[in-house]
């Protein structure tokens, strides 16, 4: 039977992983996200602030978690950052898909992908042949293990942070782990 | 939160049944011209995921969910059977607006009836806890887990469940 602790990160962060930050970070903040959740979007913003204001304090990981059964364009979106991560731009689709939110259908991913410069035929081929389903199962199976039960989740040097997202509580409590990891 | 943080603050307050305690048996309406047994399901686990009501915003994340969990509950050979006190043409209603796979089975009439049999109804309010059982292929319950009734317990709690079964299933060859 379960005994009472915090919820932990049940899949570590690997080289498998989206990353920005140096890995030598004192503190690893891990998102489940779904890029059609408008609770996404708006913590979205504020990872990017708090990103600029703990500079290389910070290690940021975005796994996928789509709720595709209410989220029908969550899953698509998911493997487009995929195909565009392949050719070296994750992030920046990333970024596009929630400052995009409302516009997430197919005719869009490939309008995006056209404005990052990426190699659009190869994009389409991949998200027709489902190459990345996988992968994006994958992040979500090891969110549902780390008792992850919506989006967006985070969890702090791999423990999970039920605290607000808001900008000032977030970036206290990611100090905070700053401080106690420095003191180690 | 997951399902393990709350166990050991909620254990003290719930009469839920508590694993190793037969699952009562039970025959509810799972559509509006269709009943369920317990019993149908023997022979394989069951996961019994009471809720408090259709609609309401933290069921329906919990439902979602478990909606995309499912083919991970099947590689388990579990059924899902979700159940509140709902009507049967509610659940209908919700099942198909939320396209949910799984059965949702109505509580109704004699009102609460089951989930006062497993020790989860709550008296004042006229809704089940939102509560979990994981019924072993005997059915004899193998874990049960209450949450505060606005917590989305998560699935992590199951799996933990279903995983355990499958080891004791394996370490007993059979």
């Amino acid at each position: 039977m379960a005994t009472s602790m915090k919820a932990k990160l049940a899949v570590p962060v690997s080289n498998r992983d989206h990353v920005q930050g140096p890995e030598t970070a004192l503190v690893t903040l891990v998102e489940y996200g779904d890029f059609e959740c408008p609770y996404c979007a708006a913590a979205h913003v504020v990872v990017k602030k708090v990103q600029q204001i703990m500079e290389d304090q910070l290690r940021f990981v975005f796994r996928h978690f789509p709720l595709t059964q209410i989220h029908p364009h969550a899953e698509p979106a998911a493997e487009a950052s995929e195909a565009a991560g392949a050719q070296g731009q994750f992030w920046e689709m990333h970024d596009v898909l929630y400052e995009n939110q409302p516009m997430l259908d197919t005719r869009h991913l490939v309008i995006f992908a056209e404005e990052l410069g990426l190699d659009v035929k190869r994009l389409v081929r991949e998200l027709e042949n489902g190459i990345y389903r996988e992968r994006v199962r994958g992040d979500f199976l090891s969110g549902v293990r780390s008792g992850v039960n919506g989006t967006p989740a985070f969890f702090i040097n791999g423990v999970r942070y039920d605290g607000s997202w808001d900008l000032p509580p977030l970036v206290e409590a990611l100090t905070r782990a700053a401080s106690v990891e420095s003191r180690v | 939160m997951s399902a393990t943080d709350n166990q050991q603050q909620t254990a003290a307050t719930q009469s839920a049944l508590p694993a190793g305690t037969p699952a009562p048996d039970f025959t509810l309406p799972s559509t509006p011209d269709q009943k369920l047994s317990l019993s149908d399901f023997r022979g394989s686990p069951v996961i019994l995921a009471f809720y408090p009501a259709d609609w309401s915003p933290v069921c329906g994340d919990q439902m979602a969910l478990y909606n995309e969990v499912l083919p991970e509950f099947s590689r388990y050979g579990a059924y899902l059977l979700g159940i509140s006190v709902d009507g049967a043409w509610c659940h209908a209603a919700y099942r198909q607006q939320r396209n949910l796979h799984f059965s949702l089975l109505a509580d109704f009439e004699p009102k609460g009836e089951v989930a006062r049999k497993f020790g989860v109804y709550r008296e004042g309010e006229g809704v089940s806890e939102r509560a979990l059982f994981v019924i072993d292929g005997q059915g004899t319950i193998a874990w049960s887990f209450v949450s505060p009734i606005g917590v989305n317990p998560g699935a992590d709690g199951i799996l933990n469940a279903l995983e355990n079964l499958q080891e004791r299933k394996v370490a007993h060859g059979n």
